[in-house]
């Protein structure tokens, strides 16, 4: 079965437009997201995991290099066609309000409703698949800061599924949660990819799980960013790049970090 | 997902407390008018005294209008600043509008002093003084809207909303040092607002204009809503970020500025009567918001107007204070209740 590419980066160089020079972060950076996958991004802190996302999503724009969206450049998207091809679960806080869990996954439907945002059956019928696969349709009418952490997370991605997108981007979603979340997280995720056919690309710091769960990894490292199978990075010890300290190793046979 | 009922009872209730307190509004004052007489009047027919008619028609009705479109504007105008900025303490004055409208004013009752007395004659009619204040107000919106398109950082619109207050406030105190008595008495009863002394004319004008920002202000429910989650958020969803916050900067600057130009600066409306809606509705959904808002605020200007001329008291209040007195506490009480 062949699988469709969603976004494919070629030669892409991210970084800051500055006056007087351009801050390059990082160069040459040649990707494909596929649907059905999922695929970690990671790296240490300040490699520009956020920055590279940025880019992705279109929030700003590469230095070079071209970056295509279902085959079309994501500079030539209109905010609202791009709301329709890309959903996203970022790490800031949501500002206080007084939002339900039903009316936050529901404003993930915006890019389909009309001038006042009328909910139509569709859009209902999408809000409510959202809280069913996610498994929190049973908090629809709780406030969104009623709920704990774990299920905050949850609810945030119902709404990027609300959205309907074939690509969906997460910055850093198992951050602040404890083990069991992390798990419960990353399963839905994975679930997600193979029943819904979504590409999913999240970063994260928790590598060992990302190993374990995901189909593919990128991993940037000072020198490059690179994509692959985890089974494939482990045989070409590409893990043990990423953190350049004597103090931590990665052991191929356990297939996580240890500290010597 | 459609309005619960308890929603819906609610707007009926508030409903009715506003048609009540518009009533009460134009029958009370120096001399009590009977509600009927008031409908009889109102409906086309006559009322029992034609001194009644005459108070209704030339004196309550304008000020009951005005009160109405003053509440429904102000709050509104709260309503998107406290959402677009994402702070509970953002009121419609915040962009420095009145102080924009404080100023022209200053300007020409102060001023007028320095100018022959044919000319200060001139400025210091009530058109001359509704111009200046335009013309202030009108002024600062465009200096917020250049720094706006400047800017990308909505915060700093914020803070330069108040620079732009201070600036012009500095100018004022300048201004009135160096003024008499006379007319700094006429200044500061300019400052405490007023919602009586309007013509028919100047009501068509205030209400066209309020009726333009309200239609703004409706158009920007949907964008109003996604920004409940923050800039990124809202723009992932499609949002044109920046066409937005133009569309309600302008909006709360023609609330806010028409307003000040006729009935001076009305404090503290603006700032807690969107609070109350959402205290008393219980959401966020700005579609719910936007017509609770217009009603309480309608009717809290109502309110507010009947107790600065309580009957058996020979004078009037200042609006402005009543505002305050009697707003503060209603705000403070519903936070305490919600709390405990």
């Amino acid at each position: 079965m062949s699988t469709t590419t969603i976004l494919k980066a070629s030669n892409v160089n991210i970084g800051y437009f500055d006056k007087k020079k351009n801050n390059t972060i990082a160069t040459a950076i040649s990707l494909s997201l596929e649907e059905g996958k999922l695929i970690a991004l990671i790296g240490a802190n300040g490699i520009g995991k956020s920055t590279l996302l940025r880019t992705l999503t279109g929030i700003q724009k590469p230095l070079s290099g071209t970056i295509s969206l279902n085959g079309k450049e994501i500079e030539s998207y209109s905010p609202s066609e791009l709301s329709q091809t890309l959903s996203v679960v970022l790490t800031e806080k949501l500002p206080p309000s007084n939002l339900t869990v039903f009316e936050l996954v529901a404003l993930g439907r915006q890019p389909y409703t009309n001038w006042i945002g009328t909910l139509t059956e569709t859009d209902i019928m999408q809000v409510n698949k959202a809280l069913e696969l996610t498994q929190i349709a049973h908090l629809a009418t709780k406030k969104h800061f009623e709920i704990s952490d774990g299920q905050l997370q949850n609810v945030l991605v119902a709404r990027a599924l609300a959205q309907d997108t074939p690509l969906i981007i997460l910055d850093e979603p198992t951050t602040h949660l404890d083990l069991l979340h992390k798990v419960a997280l990353f399963k839905l995720l994975k679930k997600l990819s193979k029943e819904t056919q979504k590409c999913i690309l999240f970063s994260t710091h928790d590598i060992d799980m990302a190993i374990q769960l995901s189909d593919e990894m990128i991993i940037m490292t000072p020198e490059t960013v690179v994509q692959d199978e985890p089974c494939n990075f482990i045989s070409k010890g590409t893990f043990s790049t990423i953190f350049n300290d004597e103090n931590i190793n990665f052991d191929a046979n356990k297939g996580k970090f240890v500290i010597s | 997902m459609a309005p619960k009922q308890s929603t819906l009872l609610l707007f009926i209730l508030i409903g009715i407390g506003f048609l009540c307190l518009f009533f009460t509004n134009i029958s009370l004052g120096s001399i009590t008018i009977p509600i009927q007489d008031i409908i009889h009047s109102l409906s086309g027919g006559e009322a029992s005294k034609t001194t009644w008619e005459y108070i209704i028609i030339n004196y309550r009705l304008p000020k009951a209008i005005t009160a109405v479109l003053v509440g429904m504007g102000l709050s509104i105008s709260g309503l998107l600043m406290q959402t677009l900025f994402r702070n509970p303490l953002a009121g419609p004055y915040v962009l420095g509008l009145s102080s924009g409208s404080s100023l022209g004013v200053a300007f020409v009752i102060l001023g007028a002093g320095f100018l022959s007395p044919f000319l200060s004659n001139i400025l210091l009619s009530s058109y001359g003084i509704v111009l200046a204040s335009t013309l202030g107000s009108v002024l600062v919106l465009l200096a917020v809207l250049t720094v706006a398109q400047r800017l990308r950082d909505t915060m700093a619109i914020l803070i330069v909303g108040l620079m732009f207050g201070s600036f012009t406030s500095a100018i004022v105190s300048t201004l009135s040092y160096f003024s008499t008595a006379d007319q700094l008495q006429k200044f500061t009863f300019w400052s405490m607002g007023s919602l009586g002394n309007l013509s028919w004319n100047s009501i068509l004008i205030l209400t066209v204009a309020v009726i333009i920002g309200l239609l703004l202000s409706l158009y920007c429910i949907k964008p109003l809503n996604a920004l409940l989650l923050g800039e990124n958020y809202a723009k992932s969803m499609g949002l044109n970020f920046n066409k937005t916050r133009l569309i309600i900067i302008l909006a709360t600057s023609i609330l806010a500025g028409s307003i000040t130009a006729y009935a001076g600066p009305i404090a503290f409306i603006g700032l807690a009567v969107p609070h109350i809606a959402k205290l008393v509705f219980q959401t966020s959904n700005h579609l719910i918001l936007f017509w609770s808002t217009l009603l309480i605020g309608a009717s809290m200007m109502l309110l507010c107007d009947l107790i600065s001329q309580l009957p058996g008291f020979e004078t009037t209040l200042p609006i402005n204070a009543v505002t305050s007195l009697f707003g503060a506490p209603i705000v403070i009480w519903l936070l305490v209740r919600k709390r405990s």
